[in-house]
């Protein structure tokens, strides 16, 4: 279990990290938290010739609020996401999310960047990413552009994002009144990725739900968007029936792979009792009762 | 003689046999002074990494070495061929049969040693691997051991092909190894005949690995100018070692040095000889240089020392009171492509014959056949005596699934069929004679502790509910401590252990046995054995164990031998020295030894209370003033073979609630009450019991080796292989009765498998209960949530109405 | 691949070491500077036995590469013994009887000082998930949490 050579990279810029990208082409692999980079490269399934490390690069950590909208730099790590006030106070989610990946020396190492850009199909921010209607915020040689989560996972291990990019932030909207959040993950164990995990972020008003995003871990080739699942409920007062409507319509978009954690039956029911706790849990906290 | 508070202070100053002494072993490990194999680093040292198969079954067509070999800094390449001349490309198996050292012309499991490469650093060796060219034809793969022997199964073994044994007595076909064969057939068929109640039920103990937290590895150094060979090796049996290792490389036993340093875990895992220490021993001989060899997780999942694998089908016959009549058992062993599985020689399905467990069951038959499959080799005891688990696994199963069919409270038809306490010695239908034992009042103990009652009551209210609860029970008897040198070897040497003890003038003492420990405190507790029976305090009492040069032959430690086998040995030499220092004490005071008694930690004069010798006046006179006629010095040697096994026994108890929507299992409680005769050091007793539950419960819920169609096996590393964190593992109570086994020298029984024996049926039978009241026999471990979800949802009981 | 020099403080102490850039942070604590109570367990992040403390936060070192540790903190669990003295930790597994086989216990060690700074006061809740990356084999966990509450309880008396 030893990785292969390569040269080692240390930018301390965001402009030095982008020339060495462009220099070293497809050769070149980004090192965020490195927990799922470094043991892929120790299996030899990932040989990259040259590693751009980010560690250092100070505009690339910290959490910050302006207009509404959170932005987290994209290496900023799991263990900094879990005790933000900030985040605690005005996107709970995420902070919720975080607490539920692998172990806290995972947690100190890891990264939100890494965890989307890498898009294992087990991966927990993806799911929250969409749930969330965040935005990335990538710089390349030719500038910035914003992307929306909803479109840049386009499959397993692939995203939106160009050889020669990096993600810098990601943006999040401040939670307004009445919304609630809920990640229920279903693991065999810490350390674990989700057997099946739903990410829900909502707002009730008057008792009605206004809004709804459901997302889906682990059970496609990315994080899905449970949008049927969605309008089920979207302007409706949340009954039992209506609930299950949406479990059902959640379950149908879910296309997961066997593996040991389970077959596609079960992981297929998975997504749906996690969706179903999520709205619950998320509902009530939105009404107060969470 | 009265207790006085003078007499209980000298008994504490001791700190002997009952006390909670902290361990000796523990000041290195905190500061992380720890000597572990891994640790070693030796002048001149290089570094062995494996090529290993990808495929389970395959031809061997060519390997080219030349990329490898080309690598600036690796040393050599060595495959079958170079080891031919030698005669070290296979290896006897402790089983009888042999074992590829490095694969020889075709590879039969994945993950399977095909060369080794030497380099100077471990980076420039896990390069090296990756630039062997191996060139390999598959073959279909033999994965199902039921399909082992059909017809037109794949031969996996060719060296054997036309050859009707393999070492363990007549085989049948290409992939069979051996029939074994225990119990009264035709009485037992017939008593099934004619039975009121029959039960059948086909159950599996899965193909896991012991995993302990160190890989398996070695530092082997030969010095070429005086032909010494020295291993530093994860062992559990080093006094084996060396004798497998002098055997097979013509090195004189007495110039083989095996040591094993600190062990971190070993749960069966590190009793066996891999190849891998064997090629590292070879390829030290030819460079002359040491030679380290280190595991990867990954390969230490893969290729050494899985345990289990037992296909079993368990039947029972009792009146319709459920009073046992008979119990037949057949067994399917897969032992993968070699018979390499870690038991006492003769016993090539171990003590599998303790399945009679602690019930009085007049007559019995058990037959074990073993076949190849394309897989890895093993077939080890993980932290149990030889195939207990499994024994007691059947049993504690098939008596529910009886007590289901008859409808009786499963504590109740355990209370029926008991051995009773006035049965002891019991002579078991299967041949073993049980030492003693009270499963009774154990069992009772229990019940009381949780409210067995009540939580029956909470059971059916939950029921009603809809929710689902279960209430698992094992009531289990062990067989350990092998054992008796006239049941027990290993390639010929008697199961004995050995114990040599010097005291110093001074009174300080140095004692030598032949087991090791790899966590279980041996340095501690075996100082209080001999602490109670010299009268010298345990802080002056240095043990060492594992280095072949010092320590008298032992047969290492694994399946609880260490307090039954070695802890025997160690009083046993104890005494010897108390009987010279007797005659030395006789000498001193100018009286008859009769004249004398022992006080703790002296001998005093029989009514002159006065005139005493303490050990320490004695040790000093030992060395300047005996009796004429007796040797100088103060020193004993003891090679113990014990009379019997030992057969620690306990009642255990489970309470589960199941998620019915996920299929997760919480264990809410779990009380253990263990009964290992008497007790040396309560909380390393403690200790052992929390370890052994919580492998337990791991090998119940989630662990399993898992292989596909093509042999490639899934889950090999910590990823996927269940190793339970903080947070899965429940919280465990413990208990104790005591009944001494009455042939052992302290009365003491061994502990520490006992909770994973007696833990695995009890977890099993707890997620069982939860679905007994519906039309569920029996289902298979491991209870992971979605196995246990596929049982519900199967039955629609996570149906929202 | 050409190696580089690298400076960072071991357990308080400056140190130089010339590394691959591939070679892992264990690697280099283990062998070039042997300090060998850190141990490999799994090699894939899952165990904690290579736990140590990176510039005041637990890390797998088995999944950091030596050349992140430049210029940074290294504490290993050779440093926990200050002036002589055993640090509150220690004392409590002896005491609590936290260890067994001890292949673990410098990972958990390494845990446990970092988790009792972040969490000076936990319930046995905290301590079974700030310590849940971290595998023992042989002890079942209960003693280790008996021996972190026992040294907490030290720690704020003190």
């Amino acid at each position: 279990m030893i990785p292969p050579e390569f040269e080692y990279h240390r930018p301390e810029t965001i402009d030095q990290a982008l020339v060495l990208l462009t220099q070293h082409g497809e050769e070149a692999k980004i090192l965020a938290g490195g927990h799922s980079l470094l043991p892929l490269m120790k299996l030899r399934f990932a040989e990259p010739a040259h590693l751009v490390d980010l560690n250092f690069i100070e505009s690339l950590r910290g959490i910050k609020e302006s207009n509404g909208l959170i932005e987290i730099a994209a290496m900023t790590t799991e263990s900094q996401l879990i005790t933000s006030p900030l985040l605690l106070d005005k996107c709970p989610l995420i902070p919720d999310a975080a607490s539920q990946i692998a172990d806290p020396q995972v947690r100190s190492r890891g990264t939100i960047g890494g965890d989307i850009v890498h898009a294992d199909p087990g991966n927990d921010h993806p799911a929250i990413m969409l749930a969330l209607e965040a935005s990335f915020v990538i710089l390349g040689s030719n500038g910035e552009r914003i992307v929306p989560a909803s479109g840049f996972f386009l499959g397993a291990f692939d995203t939106q994002l160009e050889e020669n990019e990096i993600l810098k932030a990601i943006q999040v909207p401040v939670s307004v009144a009445g919304s609630g959040h809920a990640y229920c993950k279903l693991k065999r164990k810490t350390g674990d990725f989700a057997t099946a995990a739903s990410a829900v972020s909502l707002v009730v008003e008057g008792g009605v739900c206004k809004k709804i995003n459901i997302a889906l871990t682990n059970v496609g080739a990315t994080a899905l968007k449970a949008e049927a699942a969605e309008s089920i409920l979207t302007g409706q007062t949340l009954s039992d029936l209506l609930m299950e409507k949406a479990v059902e319509k959640a379950m149908a978009i879910c296309d997961p792979a066997e593996d040991l954690r389970g077959d596609r039956e079960y992981k297929i029911h998975m997504a749906g009792e996690m969706t179903r706790r999520a709205i619950r849990e998320a509902f009530a906290k939105a009404t107060g009762g969470g | 003689m009265a207790s006085t508070p003078e007499d209980k202070q000298r008994k504490e100053n001791l700190a002997g046999i009952g006390c909670a002494r902290k361990r000796k072993e523990d000041p290195r490990f905190i500061q992380g002074k720890g000597h572990y194999v891994d640790d070693i680093k030796l002048p001149d040292m290089v570094y062995g990494a494996l090529v290993r198969s990808p495929y389970a079954h395959a031809r061997i067509k060519g390997i080219n070495k030349d990329a490898a070999l080309a690598l600036p800094g690796v040393l050599t390449v060595l495959t079958a061929d170079d080891l031919k001349p030698l005669k070290l490309h296979w290896m006897p198996t402790l089983a009888g049969d042999v074992q590829a050292v490095l694969a020889d012309e075709k590879v039969c499991f994945q993950q399977q040693e095909v060369a080794m490469v030497i380099a100077t650093d471990r980076y420039i060796a896990a390069d090296a691997v990756e630039l062997v060219e191996v060139d390999y034809e598959e073959l279909p793969a033999l994965v199902d051991p039921h399909q082992a022997m059909v017809d037109d199964a794949p031969v996996i073994r060719e060296d054997l092909v036309g050859k009707d044994e393999a070492g363990q007595g007549k085989r049948i076909h290409d992939n069979h190894i051996f029939s074994w064969e225990v119990g009264d057939k035709s009485k037992t068929d017939a008593t099934f005949k004619k039975a009121a109640v029959t039960v059948k039920e086909e159950m599996l103990n899965q193909r896991v690995h012991p995993c302990p937290l160190e890989t398996c590895g070695c530092v082997a150094s030969f010095d070429k100018v005086n032909g010494h060979l020295t291993v530093h090796i994860t062992s559990q049996a080093p006094h084996i070692v060396r004798t497998v290792v002098s055997m097979l490389s013509g090195i004189a036993e007495s110039k083989v040095r095996i040591i094993s340093p600190d062990i971190g875990g070993g749960f069966g895992n590190k009793v066996g000889i891999y190849p891998g220490y064997v090629v590292a021993i070879v390829a030290s001989i030819v460079l002359g240089q040491p030679v380290k060899w280190i595991e990867s997780r990954i390969e230490n999942l893969s290729s050494t020392a899985f345990a289990r694998d037992y296909h079993m089908v368990g039947e029972l016959a009792a009146d319709k009171n459920g009073l046992i009549q008979a119990m037949r058992v057949n067994v399917l062993a897969d032992h993968g492509a070699f018979n390499s599985h870690a038991q006492p020689t003769k016993w090539p399905a171990g003590l599998f014959s303790i399945c009679t467990g602690s019930y009085d069951i007049p007559v019995a038959y058990a037959r074990v056949d073993g076949v190849y499959t394309n897989k890895a080799p093993g077939g080890v005891a993980y932290r149990c005596s030889f195939r207990v688990t499994e024994a007691v696994y059947v049993i504690e199963r098939m008596i529910d699934v009886l007590a289901k069919k008859l409808a009786i409270d499963p504590a109740e038809i355990r209370r029926r069929n008991f051995i009773k306490a006035d049965q002891f010695p019991y002579q078991s239908a299967l041949g073993w004679s049980y030492d003693s034992g009270n499963y009774p009042a154990a069992l009772d103990k229990v019940l009381e502790a949780v409210d067995y009652e009540g939580l029956r009551k909470e059971q059916a209210e939950k029921r009603a509910r809809g929710e689902l609860m279960g209430i698992g029970l094992s009531t289990f008897t062990e067989i350990v401590g092998a054992g008796p040198s006239k049941a027990c070897d290993v390639l010929g040497v008697g199961m004995f252990e050995s114990c040599e003890i010097r005291v110093h003038p001074t009174g300080s003492v140095i004692a030598r046995i032949g087991t090791i420990s790899q966590g279980q405190g041996h340095q501690t507790t075996y100082a209080q054995i001999i602490a109670s029976e010299l009268g010298i305090p345990s802080d002056q009492i240095q043990i060492e164990e594992g280095d072949t040069d010092t320590v008298p032959y032992g047969l290492g430690t694994y399946g609880s031998r260490s307090t039954p086998v070695g802890g025997a040995a160690a009083a046993t030499a104890a005494r010897k020295i108390r009987d010279k220092a007797r005659k030395i004490a006789a000498h001193l005071l100018d009286v008859s030894e009769q004249d004398l008694e022992w006080d703790i930690d002296r001998f005093r004069v029989e009514g002159a209370p006065d005139q005493v010798k303490t050990m320490k006046d004695i040790a000093w006179a030992a060395y300047n003033n005996v009796p004429d006629g007796l040797e100088m010095g103060l020193e004993s040697v003891n090679y113990y073979d014990p009379p019997n096994f030992t057969f620690p026994f306990g009642a255990y108890l489970c309470v589960v609630d199941i998620d019915k929507y996920t299929g997760e299992t919480k264990v809410r409680r779990f009380y253990a009450l263990d009964d290992c005769g008497t007790r040396i050091n309560p909380m390393i007793i403690e200790g052992q019991i929390h370890g052994g539950l919580t492998e337990a419960f791991a090998v119940a819920m989630e662990q399993q080796l898992v292989f596909d169609e093509s042999g490639s096996i899934h889950g090999n590393s910590l990823m996927d292989y269940f190793l339970p964190t903080f947070v899965e593992t429940p919280v465990w109570e413990t208990d104790y009765t005591v009944t001494p086994s009455p042939h052992h020298p302290l009365g003491a029984k061994g502990v520490a498998e006992s909770p994973h024996v007696g833990g695995i049926p009890c977890f099993s039978n707890a997620v069982n209960d939860a679905f007994s009241h519906l039309d569920i026999k029996h289902i298979n471990m491991p209870h992971s949530a979605f196995r246990v979800w596929k049982t519900i949802h199967a039955q629609g009981l996570d149906k929202r109405t | 691949m050409a190696k580089k020099h690298i400076s960072f403080t071991l357990n308080r102490q400056n140190i130089d070491v010339l590394v691959e850039p591939r070679e892992l942070l264990i690697h280099v604590i283990r062998e070039q500077l042997q300090k060998t109570g850190s141990h490999i367990g799994c090699e894939t992040s899952h165990c904690g036995a290579c736990t140590l403390d990176l510039n005041g936060q637990s890390v797998k070192a088995c999944t950091v590469l030596a050349v992140q540790a430049e210029g940074g903190e290294v504490l290993t669990v050779e440093g926990l013994l200050q002036n002589d003295k055993l640090h509150p930790l220690q004392e409590a597994f002896m005491q609590e009887h936290g260890l067994q086989c001890g292949f673990c216990t410098p990972g958990m060690l390494m845990r446990a000082y970092r988790f009792l700074q972040e969490n000076p006061q936990p319930t046995e809740a905290e301590i079974r998930s700030g310590m849940a990356g971290n595998l023992c084999r042989c002890t079942g966990y209960q003693n280790i949490i008996k021996a972190v509450q026992t040294a907490a309880k030290n720690m704020a008396s003190a």
